[in-house]
């Protein structure tokens, strides 16, 4: 067996399971820690098929970076809350499991249609789409192709972080007619 | 590489699957929004592996632009989230009823 099959019949029920555990756990705390596991599968597979500048974003980006966020603001909430296990739809539940599990199935048959099961990557991938190595293999596609693009993310990136600037911030401002309605008790609550 | 590249398409099909279930079933607004970052995960792994199949790197670029659009969509959601929590006191999706007809 070759080396990126060995790793990927480890890596990938860890990865599937890391997803189950961060669905089925009350905390939220370990559902983000679980969650952490799985960007990390995630990060080993990019290894796998090539892409080590993404694995190194991968674990920078979003187990770094986005992971930390997600705790601060659970943190920032408090944690010891329970989640309610009233339904306000009927069904819900099962609803969502059944549509959820029909998702994976067609999924699974689309690459089965699609790909097939048996359909192995190119061989020459680092000689060819990876040459002089990956990070400067994707620069070059990144920097004649994709320029525009990259720009247009750098305005996105500057957008975002003023609209969290705008929205964090606790200024006194008038109140508008939804805030109005939601300070009064709900009459059908009464 | 001797794995077929159907079986990363299949463990990101299942990834997905799983974040739907966790958007569709779980009420903490926190943990759909971390099932959302599942899904935009499980599909940034399909884009690596069609990228690898078809050897060249338009899909890696591609995955990198949607990490890119992730941590402006994680940094503004949390802040929606925070404000929400300020006024409501609370961070389960079933509160927010402001919206109801």
């Amino acid at each position: 067996m070759a080396v990126d099959t060995v790793v990927f019949w480890v890596f990938g029920p860890i990865s599937v399971g890391s997803a189950i555990a961060m669905l089925l756990q009350r905390n939220a705390v370990h559902a983000a820690l679980f969650l952490v596991v799985n960007f990390f599968t995630i990060a080993v597979f990019y290894l796998v098929l090539g892409a080590s500048f993404l694995f190194a974003v991968q674990i920078i980006v979003y187990a770094g970076a986005i992971m930390v966020l997600f705790l601060f603001v659970i943190m920032l909430l408090g944690v010891d809350r329970g989640e309610s296990l009233v339904e306000r739809i009927r069904g819900q539940r099962v609803i969502g499991i059944v549509l959820g599990v029909g998702i994976a199935i067609e999924l699974i048959a689309a690459v089965r249609a699609g790909v097939g099961f048996a359909r192995v990557g190119p061989a020459a991938f680092d000689a060819v789409a990876n040459r002089g190595g990956n990070a400067e293999a994707i620069s070059r596609v990144l920097f004649r192709d994709y320029f525009f693009p990259f720009e247009a993310t750098s305005v996105l990136l500057i957008v975002a972080a003023i609209a969290v600037v705008v929205l964090a911030s606790r200024r006194r401002r008038l109140t508008t007619r939804a805030e109005v309605v939601a300070q009064v008790p709900d009459e059908e609550a009464a | 590489m001797s794995t077929p590249i159907a079986y990363f398409l299949v463990v990101s099909a299942m990834l997905f699957a799983i974040g739907t279930i966790g958007v569709l079933v779980r009420k903490n607004a926190l943990i759909i929004f971390m099932s959302v970052e599942l899904q935009l995960n499980a599909v940034n792994l399909s884009l690596v592996a069609f990228s690898r199949m078809h050897n060249n790197l338009n899909g890696q670029v591609l995955a990198f632009f949607s990490m890119v659009v992730a941590a402006a969509e994680v940094v503004v959601g949390l802040a929606i989230i925070v404000t929400v929590y300020r006024r409501r006191r609370s961070a389960s999706v079933d509160d927010l009823t402001v919206l109801r007809g």
